[in-house]
């Protein structure tokens, strides 16, 4: 099996695994990094959102031979004690419920935001529209990335 | 639920306390037991030992107070509100709380099957006399060190003040109290002074969800772990002829590859039965890899021919299957009040509708997965259920292992809507693992989870109303239905004892589809069915939509009957507390409303759909939530709960479509399935009736009313009366993808 050497979260790590293999399968099952969660493995659900270079991607649909060389962040990643500004709304508002599909909220909407700092109502909804989530906690995820929105501005 | 009260109980049933070796206090409680609406159980005391308990408060030298809750969370907040409810008796403040879903290591207590209903309604009573309890015995406590009289003593957050103004921690008489008798009799706070129940508290997992931890069943891990994925029958009705497996060995992550299903097929054999064994029986090819994705390729690789072992149904045989039953003699009344056949044969006018929903999948976004690990010493299985007690009997009986050998443990779970009260994923993991003997995780792909669910059945309703002299006569309801049917449940629910002419009659067609509960079972379809009926009833009756239904709340309210679930005055309230809160009949020009009522699950239920039209196409632009469910335990997890149903009840009412097609499901992820998404959400605005009765449930009750008060908007804005879901499919209409 090949090599690949990939950067993620800042941390180089060496891995073994077949070409194709999703990334996101590297980083649950060979790096451990749980938290980027499986929901369809067809680019549909944003459950497997990450940051590629800054930007979002899906997880899922990045063979691991391609994702070498990029900057790549999980939601382990994006803040180093869980205050992301996002993460920090997410709280406020409680928007969980399973909570299963929200790391690839929280990654879709930082890496927005990043972009957009004062995104208008419609541009959430258009940015947020990839996300699934099963609980329909979508009240809760816009209301917390107005919130988010504020605190980074 | 009145103020303050003295309540004797025979806590024997489900408390016991003990010191704990490492200094403070731990009481025992079965919350499974507890939670049961029969909570007081004639059990002896010295029949019971720690292993019959399943949660336990435990109280530190320091005050510290952990809860250790067993119960399931699949994202109904119980795991914050359940121990919400112990603090406030037990007189914490809630930081001082920790909230843990583990098993506790010490020796005594391994055995953590936990279980019980989700319910808050059936847990209240209990879960409040267990924190009261625990009070109780540190003031006992307390007052017996001061040698005073325990009515000289105040408690608040944690700290007992007697007359002198003299203090003691929780902490500090923890060791006594933890001696002490558990006290026959204790005094319940009255609502009004609640401090912890009524608050919003943040959702107890919280940090870690948004961190990323290790949480769900899919996270967890094991040293040495495989991963099996698992092959079944692409259609229903199928069975494994034989299989190739060459491709799949051939590939470097392929451990294995073996088959499953004789120990299910022996269960049954033997004449066994078991309500959650929703699944075939057929033998099964199963790939084992090192990694997940190791596993699914393997399983892509396999060639397997299947042949055909029963009917494989189509959608459009139900169609007509279901069609057919509602007229027929298979018919079987439920319920039946007055002279229905005299009223329709003397009314002036009939009015009959159809009303028709598909099978649904419930898709939670973390597939079924399940870990096993079968060795000669124990079973040990780990994941997302709703039923470990279940799984664990049933674990025991399919590999013929002593109950006490098999242990289950839970962990968070990626949404139920009740696909995880089935145990088939663990009875696969349990019996993989035992073939191979060593530790296994098994994953489901999306394709497998929605291609090889436990759906919600298809259903039809005929619903008919007799007029005579421009009024209601008669009511006549049929359901005809996959599998199951109301069981006599429903029969209960409103217009029951509103219309004095009233029947309702049931059948059902057996399919070898599986099927379950789904999200408020029973009353999902069944309420946007009822609900529009009654639109329409309204416009032909040529009255006011909200004083038909006023109107024949009071009829149940001056000829109470005894058998009705709802109560006629909590529906008139969220009623018009909807109508007040959403401007109903003054809307904006180009919004059009529709109104839907609804009880179910103990919640009183009100809602009105603002719908516009973009080129078109209806978009829902708010849904206005009138709900009495009791106390609201916490506010926070409450909307959460309330705007999760609404909307997940207008995306399947709207958008979600699944059927068969020669037993095959016609679709398997979520290009060709639709979920709801955020373009297409209203904004919902939930209103509380206030109350200090008994809080009940609303993890179901808002979902099912929702669709009829979309269809009801649309008819308005449209006037095409809508009466096969999904809506927007039946409409023919275009659905803008991005809101
Ligand atoms: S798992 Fe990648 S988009 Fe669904
Ligand atoms: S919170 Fe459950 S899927 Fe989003």
């Amino acid at each position: 099996m090949p090599t690949f050497n990939l950067k993620i979260n800042n941390e180089t790590h060496t891995v073994e695994a077949d070409m194709d293999t999703p990334l996101l399968w590297v980083l649950r099952d060979k790096i451990n990094l749980v938290g980027t969660k499986y929901g369809c493995g067809i680019g549909q659900c944003g459950a497997c959102n990450i940051h590629v270079d800054g930007n979002v991607m899906r997880s899922c649909l990045l063979q691991v031979s391609q994702a070498e060389g990029m900057s790549i962040t999980t939601i382990e990643g994006l803040s180093e004690h869980g205050d992301h500004p996002v993460q920090q709304a997410w709280k406020e508002i409680d928007v969980p419920q399973c909570g299963y599909c929200q790391a690839g909220q929280i990654m879709t909407a930082s890496a927005f935001l990043d972009k957009n700092p004062k995104p208008t109502e419609s541009q959430i909804r258009n940015a947020m529209h990839g996300n699934i989530c099963r609980c329909a906690s979508y009240n809760s995820i816009e209301q917390a990335v107005k919130v988010a929105s504020e605190k980074m501005s | 639920m009145t103020p303050s009260k003295k309540i004797t109980f025979s806590r024997r049933s489900f408390l016991k306390s003990s010191a704990l070796a490492s200094g403070g206090m731990i009481i025992g409680f079965n919350l499974f037991n507890a939670c049961k609406p029969e909570a007081k159980l004639p059990v002896d005391l010295s029949q019971l030992n720690y292993s019959d308990f399943n949660a336990f408060i435990k109280i530190s030298e320091e005050g510290k107070v952990t809860i250790f809750s067993p119960n399931p969370e699949i994202g109904q907040g119980v795991k914050t509100s359940m121990p919400m409810i112990i603090a406030e008796e037990l007189e914490v403040a809630w930081d001082d709380v920790y909230v843990v879903q583990a098993p506790l290591d010490t020796k005594n207590y391994t055995r953590q099957v936990a279980g019980g209903s989700q319910s808050i309604r059936h847990g209240w009573e209990a879960l409040r006399q267990t924190g009261a309890t625990a009070k109780q015995m540190l003031v006992n406590a307390a007052a017996a060190r001061w040698g005073i009289e325990t009515s000289e003593c105040k408690v608040k957050e944690g700290v007992i003040t007697n007359t002198k103004d003299e203090t003691l921690g929780y902490g500090d008489v923890v060791l006594e109290a933890a001696l002490l008798e558990v006290p026959e009799e204790v005094t319940l706070k009255d609502p009004k002074d609640f401090t912890i129940i009524g608050q919003g508290k943040s959702n107890v997992d919280i940090d870690k969800i948004i961190t990323g931890k290790p949480l769900y069943g899919l996270d967890y891990k094991e040293e040495g772990m495989l991963y099996a994925a698992v092959l079944r029958p692409p259609a229903f009705g199928q069975v494994l002829e034989s299989f190739d497996d060459s491709g799949a060995r051939s590939l470097p992550g392929v451990v294995d590859v073996i088959t499953i299903g004789e120990k299910l097929r022996a269960f049954k054999d033997s004449g066994k039965t078991n309500w959650s064994m929703q699944m075939s029986t057929t033998d099964k090819v199963v790939v084992i890899g090192k990694t997940t994705w190791d596993a699914m390729k393997g399983k892509k690789a396999i060639k397997a021919i299947w042949k055909k072992d029963s009917e494989l149904e189509s959608t459009e045989n139900h169609d007509k299957e279901l069609l057919d039953l509602l007229d027929s003699k298979d018919l079987t009344t439920k319920r039946s009040d007055g002279d229905v056949k005299k009223a329709f044969a003397e009314a002036d006018t009939v009015l009959e509708r159809i009303y028709e929903a598909p099978f649904l999948p419930h898709n939670c976004l973390e597939p079924m997965n399940f870990f096993a690990n079968v060795t000669p010493e124990k079973v040990h299985l780990v994941g997302p259920v709703q039923t470990p007690a279940s799984a664990q009997k049933v674990v025991s009986e399919l590999l013929e292992r002593d109950i006490e050998d098999v242990h289950v443990e839970m962990t968070r779970m990626g949404g139920g809507f009740g696909r995880r009260l089935y145990g088939d994923f663990v009875y696969e993991a349990a019996e993989i693992s035992n073939v191979i003997q060593k530790p296994i995780k098994m994953v489901s792909s999306r394709e497998d989870d929605m291609t090889t669910g436990v759906y919600r059945p298809a259903s039809k309703y005929k619903i008919a109303a007799s007029i005579k002299d421009g009024k209601l006569t008669g009511y006549h309801l049929k359901e005809a239905c996959i599998n199951v049917n109301m069981y006599g449940l429903i029969p209960n629910f409103f217009p029951a004892g509103a219309v004095k002419n009233y029947q309702v009659d049931t059948a059902n067609y057996k399919s070898n589809i599986t099927t379950g509960a789904w999200r408020a079972p029973y009353t999902n379809f069944l309420a946007s069915a009822e609900q529009s009926f009654f639109d329409e009833l309204a416009e032909v009756l040529n009255i006011d939509r909200v004083k038909l239904h006023m109107d024949l709340l009071e009829n149940v309210k001056n000829n109470p009957e005894p058998n009705i679930e709802y109560s006629p005055e909590r529906l008139q309230g969220v009623l018009k507390l909807a109508v007040e809160k959403s401007n109903w009949g003054k809307a904006a020009d180009g919004v059009y409303q529709g109104l839907s009522v609804y009880y179910c699950h103990n919640t009183h239920v009100a809602e009105v759909a603002d719908v516009i039209l973009e080129n078109g196409v209806p978009n829902v632009k708010k849904v206005t939530c009138a709900v009495d469910c009791g106390i609201v335990i916490n506010p926070l997890g409450a909307m959460n709960q309330i705007r999760g149903g609404v909307l997940d009840g207008i995306g399947h009412a709207m958008y979600s479509d699944f059927g068969f097609n020669n037993g095959v499901p016609q679709s398997s992820n979520f290009n060709t399935y639709q979920l709801i998404r955020m373009g297409q959400t209203p904004k919902v605005d939930v209103h509380f009736v206030e109350s200090n009765l008994d809080p009940t449930g609303l993890g179901e009750p808002t979902l099912p009313p929702v669709g009829a008060a979309v269809a009801n908007a649309i008819y308005k804005a449209t006037g095409k009366r809508l009466t096969k879901q999904p809506y927007m499919k039946n409409m023919n209409v275009e659905e803008k993808v991005l809101g």
